[in-house]
């Protein structure tokens, strides 16, 4: 009987332990190494305990312009990916016939390699031998005249960084609010169309409302996933960001940790740990929005 | 008076036919946004060399198709190492994520033990904690390990997953306590439950969960990065990445597409054939990455 008892531990301890030695104590030593000063990774010593690391990190150029690169990145991209996907959920919603169909297309960009998609789209944008590149050539059409998107303009660069992300991150957001438009009862639409409720006004009166949980989900997973933009970036313009000035907070940690200029854990972790401060600070203002907003 | 309200819903028929024609352009235009980049590496696959790079105006079909960049990508890289490499990884992460996620589901959704309540909230509060934060330290553990450039190496880290656990155990305590107490009554012991009873009638969410961790796999970029920097270890994104920096000794397209073709058609068959699947389970909360 008494084995019984220890039981479920048993069957705990295989993941117990993977999530101790993977998870929980990373964590702890993610902290113990962002006070850490002067590790030296080769020795193991360092000089003393105490903010250095936070203070070089948040003086580093490259680091700043990450920031800067990030904030931008979120804040275009998280309000257009939310406000297009709930355009093409209502759309997808208002029909039946090719429902299905329309919502495998959309979903596929989620099951492709972002690395090798990205390729894809960094050549659509690039100039070839003789030509201008494909995109450009579609402006072309319009009388514009040829952009140099991958080595040119920084504003080039980020629009096209911003229309990937976009186009990676909208297969989740159409998925879960379809799903979420779907499951609004049938009863409140036809109460309203009985009454000849203009359809804008059904949106704004009845879905939204009834979908605003969902919406502010995907607005705070939307975030968070946002803030770690990494692969995107390096898919566009190659493994080293801070030539093309286009490198992310993620980024940034990554190039602390390894590679050219790498070997650094001890800066790789204070910037981790305000990275992980940012998100924290953010989703934090967004739940209190939520709370107000949301309406049940 | 009738003929009256015969002409309104006529005209209301009318403003139907007009939505409807802009829901459906919207969504077909969106669905060609979408498509167009698969498109044009299916096409550009099969372009040669010389072709592609003559273009003054880029084509849209390939006029005189080619196999010979999936000649290339087989012969000039190892592009064959790569994705054996990234079968083994995906397949060996996925089997033992399932070896240690369903005794601990089965363990949170049918066991009673001391604490349970308190370890399952600890559990949920890990699925905040960013990948991006204990990446550091485990990437020191590996290197002090001596196992980069290893699949222990690459396997061990990647096995953990919180989120499957949670899915699963969802779905065992889904299942009616009737049936584990007539097992209990049989006196079928609860490991033999767990395998012969409440993983086939959980099959669903186990072939769920298998999918999106092969998927997580098979994308699987940073830590492979950070714990491979041997050809002989790269998977299928390092791969790609490799093959665009230095790939075919001059700067192939052509046949960087028809590489990127070969990586993208075995997630795109398994999406295909699962697709209810997959869709179910990423609108339950799986995230990318």
């Amino acid at each position: 009987m008494k084995f019984n008892k220890y039981k479920a531990w048993l069957y705990l301890a295989p993941a117990l332990v993977f999530l101790l030695a993977f998870m929980v104590y990373p964590l702890i030593d993610v902290l113990v190494y962002s006070f850490e000063e002067g590790f030296n990774s080769a020795s193991q010593t360092y000089f003393g305990v105490g903010f250095y690391n936070y203070s070089y990190v948040l003086s580093d150029p490259y680091f700043l312009s990450a920031v800067g690169n990030t904030f931008i990145l979120v804040f275009i991209t998280v309000p257009l990916s939310t406000f297009l996907s709930l355009v093409i959920s209502l759309a997808l919603a208002s029909i039946k016939k090719l429902r299905e169909l329309f919502q495998t297309v959309y979903f596929l960009p989620y099951v492709t390699n972002t690395l090798a998609v990205g390729l894809v789209f960094m050549i659509l944008f690039r100039p070839t031998p003789h030509s201008d590149g494909l995109v450009n050539a579609f402006l072309g059409l319009f009388g514009i005249s040829p952009i140099d998107f991958i080595d040119g303009p920084y504003a080039m660069k980020m629009l096209v960084l911003c229309l990937y992300t976009v186009w990676t991150v909208m297969p989740f957001k159409i998925l879960v609010l379809t799903s979420a438009l779907l499951s609004v009862k049938e009863e409140y639409y036809n109460a309203a169309r009985i009454d000849g409720t203009p359809r804008l006004r059904i949106i704004t009166k009845i879905t939204l409302p009834m979908i605003s949980p969902t919406l502010f989900y995907l607005i705070i997973t939307g975030f968070i996933g946002a803030f770690k933009a990494y692969s995107d970036a390096v898919a566009l313009f190659g493994v080293n960001l801070n030539v093309a000035g286009m490198n992310t907070i993620v980024g940034y940690i990554y190039d602390m940790l390894y590679g050219e200029g790498g070997g650094y854990p001890s800066y790789a972790s204070a910037a981790a740990i305000i990275l992980f401060l940012i998100i924290l600070t953010v989703t934090a203002i967004n739940l209190t929005v939520s709370r107000r907003r949301t309406f049940y | 008076m009738i003929s009256n309200t015969s002409s309104v819903r006529e005209s209301l028929k009318r403003r139907d036919i007009i939505f409807n024609i802009f829901v459906y352009t919207l969504l077909v235009i969106f669905a060609l946004i979408v498509i167009f980049p698969f498109w044009w590496m299916i096409i550009t696959s099969f372009k040669s060399y010389g072709d592609y790079n003559a273009e003054v105006v880029p084509t849209l079909i390939a006029v005189s198709p080619t196999v010979e960049n999936f000649i290339k990508v087989f012969t000039d890289v190892p592009l064959a190492r790569y994705i054996l490499n990234t079968v083994i990884y995906s397949v060996s992460t996925t089997a033992l994520m399932l070896v240690i996620s369903i005794p601990a589901a089965f363990a949170f959704a049918r066991l009673d033990f001391r604490g349970k309540d308190i370890l399952f909230t600890l559990f949920l509060a890990l699925m905040m904690i960013p990948s991006e934060l204990v990446i550091i330290t485990n990437f020191v553990t590996v290197t002090e390990l001596n196992l980069r450039n290893t699949f222990t190496g690459l396997i061990l880290p990647s096995a953990s997953s919180v989120f499957y656990v949670y899915l699963l155990k969802e779905s065992f305590s889904a299942v009616p306590n009737e049936l584990y107490l007539a097992a209990k009554v049989d006196g079928t012991s609860d490991l033999k439950f767990m395998l012969k009873v409440m993983t086939p009638v959980c099959k669903p969410t186990v072939i769920t969960v298998t999918l999106l961790k092969l998927i997580e796999c098979w994308n699987a970029y940073v830590w492979p990065r950070l714990i491979t920097d041997e050809e002989t270890h790269f998977l299928v994104s390092n791969g790609i990445q490799q093959l665009r920096e230095s790939g075919f000794g001059r700067e192939n397209v052509p046949a960087m597409m028809a590489a990127v073709v070969v990586i993208s058609v075995p997630l795109i068959l398994l999406f295909l054939i699962f697709r209810g699947r997959i869709m179910e389970g990423v609108a339950r909360g799986g995230s990318k990455g």
